[in-house]
């Protein structure tokens, strides 16, 4: 993996004192899409504003696209689209203006081609000379890609772009990504919602109290980490569970119906045969199975809670 | 040089002056025939010449500075405050711009502005009285280096500034005095011998007589102590600027 952004032994305490950031060490790979996952405060924008330039680190060192951000900014800088976690747009611009603002910024003459294709993709070519105030807030976010994407950035950070955006918004992001994926843009994503990270991320870092607690590719990750579960649909209801089946720790449902057995899929011996013999010994009778693979969400959360 | 990104803050502050066209230009312009009604015709006709010149005529130069001062002072200050405190500043510290740019552009523009209302002050003015310029050339420099002085001044408010009462005060209880105690409305010759002297320590009162002198061929001080002065503000505008950014004072956390 070429990386395309380094980070290393990245601190930072803010003047209040607080650690922010505590030695970060990152790479993110050219083309890939990187979820960057933490609870509220965990310091994911933190991380991002270091690379990007609006805040200073205490300590370490970071470059884009082999440029240090801060003795070759320019360079740097000039690799990156930010579209950041508040709604921040200049109400009183139209929408075009503040699109082609955004691209002088970064040293782009207008390109009036490239702008149109931006706003249309973002379906905002209709609202090209309206002012940014009298458009929505999911519309506003918009409009904050499009500036993120107005001077045709390599890489493109998303501090958590789908916070109040409706589920058909939230798609045509989604969709959007995949596209710019496809054209060689790195992008690198915060989000609460783990699904997000789940559908779209080849790889997935987890941060918590300004430390990056683990990096995998998410298949990797989703298997390593991945329990699976078993259901069993029985054909009778159970009352109660006979000691026989005790060790294999099994739930049952309220209506007595089925049985769920927990299992690590990586494991030599996963116990499915041992309960199977077990079920048929005491006579019960399987209708159904199905089995389940636990979401990046399980994972995270059993992530998050055991570090505590 | 990152030239586009220059122009384009050029262009989005300008804009913002054009969408309040009403109170940027006219207000002034309003304010100014104000002036000109009472204290050059009502009150002006009973005073004497000052320095070799009608009152009316003599408060023309004073006038447009004051005006070209404050003005100055608010756009700039008002440009990047707005900036700052409606949080879209995120964008130009993540742009390959440097500060030198930055400033180029918010400066640029709110000098622009200021140097376009002296303009139309001046046109205003010639309505109600009549006046020739000697140094036209060099009152359009004194015109330049006030409006770039005073918005670099204005920009480290606006820098500087948490809220908008700190953005206001500055110019309410430091430049408005030192604008009108500077010489706009009188000579400093009128004054009592010590307080000429005090009245020296104003800087506005050698841009105000800079500004006179290219308009009457004289002012309260030579005119080559008046271009120095107003280099040396020029110098300590750009000094604080660059230590803000240089610093990072107040942009980054
Ligand atoms: N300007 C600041 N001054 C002091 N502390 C700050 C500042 N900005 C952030 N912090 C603190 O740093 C920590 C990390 O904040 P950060 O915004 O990076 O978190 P986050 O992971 O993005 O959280 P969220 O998911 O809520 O957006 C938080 O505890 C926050 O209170
Ligand atoms: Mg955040």
């Amino acid at each position: 993996m070429q990386a395309i952004i380094d980070i290393a032994g990245l601190a930072k305490s803010y003047k209040s004192g607080f650690q922010a950031l505590k030695s970060v060490d990152l790479q993110i790979g050219e083309g890939e899409i990187f979820a960057l996952l933490g609870p509220n405060g965990a310091g994911k924008t933190t991380l991002i504003s270091i690379v990007c330039g609006i805040v200073r680190a205490t300590a370490g060192r970071v470059t884009v696209a082999g440029h240090d951000v801060v003795r070759e900014y320019r360079a740097a800088r000039a690799a990156i689209g930010l579209v950041p976690q508040e709604l921040t747009v200049d109400a009183f611009a139209k929408v075009a203006d503040t699109v082609a603002y955004s691209r002088g910024l970064f040293r782009k003459g207008r390109d009036t081609a490239h702008v149109e294709h931006v706003l249309k993709e973002l379906s905002l070519f209709d609202k090209r000379d309206s002012m940014v105030m009298a458009l929505s807030g999911g519309m506003k976010r918009r409009v904050m890609i499009a500036k993120a994407l107005a001077h045709e950035p390599r890489i493109l950070f998303l501090d958590e772009p789908t916070a109040g955006v409706d589920v058909e918004l939230r798609r045509d992001m989604w969709a959007m990504i995949r596209r710019l994926r496809d054209t060689g843009v790195t992008v690198i994503l915060t989000t609460h919602y783990i699904e997000e990270a789940e559908e779209m991320a080849d790889r997935v870092g987890v941060i918590r109290r300004g430390e990056i607690i683990l990096v995998e590719e998410k298949a990797a990750l989703m298997r390593k980490l991945g329990r699976k579960q078993l259901t069993v649909q029985l054909r009778r209801p159970l009352v109660a569970l006979p000691g026989e089946l005790a060790p294999f720790d099994l739930e049952r449902s309220a209506n007595g119906l089925a049985l769920t057995y927990t299992f690590d899929a990586q494991a030599a011996d996963t116990g499915i045969a041992g309960l199977m013999r077990q079920l048929a010994a005491c006579g019960l009778d399987v209708v159904d199975l199905q089995t389940r693979q636990s979401s990046l969400e399980d994972i995270f959360v059993s992530l998050v809670s055991e570090a505590s | 040089m990152n030239i586009p990104a220059v122009r384009a803050i050029f262009v989005s502050e300008m804009a913002r002056w054009f969408r309040t066209i009403s109170q940027s230009l006219i207000a002034p312009v309003i304010s100014t025939s104000l002036y000109f009604v009472v204290f050059g015709s009502a009150i002006g006709s009973r005073m004497s010449e000052v320095d070799g010149v009608g009152y009316a005529a003599f408060l023309v130069p004073g006038l447009a500075m004051l005006s070209i001062l404050t003005q100055s002072l608010s756009n700039a200050a008002f440009g990047i405050y707005i900036t700052k405190w409606s949080g879209t500043i995120y964008e130009l510290l993540s742009a390959p711009v440097s500060w030198v740019e930055a400033v180029t552009g918010y400066v640029g523009a709110a000098a622009a502005k200021s140097v376009l209302l002296g303009l139309v002050i001046i046109l205003t003015a010639r309505l109600f009285v009549s006046f020739e310029i000697v140094h036209p050339v060099w009152m359009v420099a004194f015109l330049l280096l006030t409006a770039v002085t005073f918005s670099l001044f204005g920009f480290a408010i606006g820098i500087w500034a948490g809220n908008f009462e700190q953005l206001q005060i500055v110019p309410l209880l430091v430049v408005t005095p030192l604008t009108f105690l500077g010489g706009s409305f009188y000579s400093v010759k009128m004054l009592p011998p010590f307080w000429q002297k005090v009245t020296l320590l104003n800087p506005v009162v050698y841009l105000v007589s800079g500004f006179r002198w290219s308009f009457y061929g004289r002012g309260d001080v030579a005119v080559g102590v008046s271009l120095a002065m107003a280099l040396v503000f020029l110098a300590i505008c750009l000094a604080v600027i660059s230590w803000i950014f240089k610093t990072g004072y107040k942009l980054k956390n």
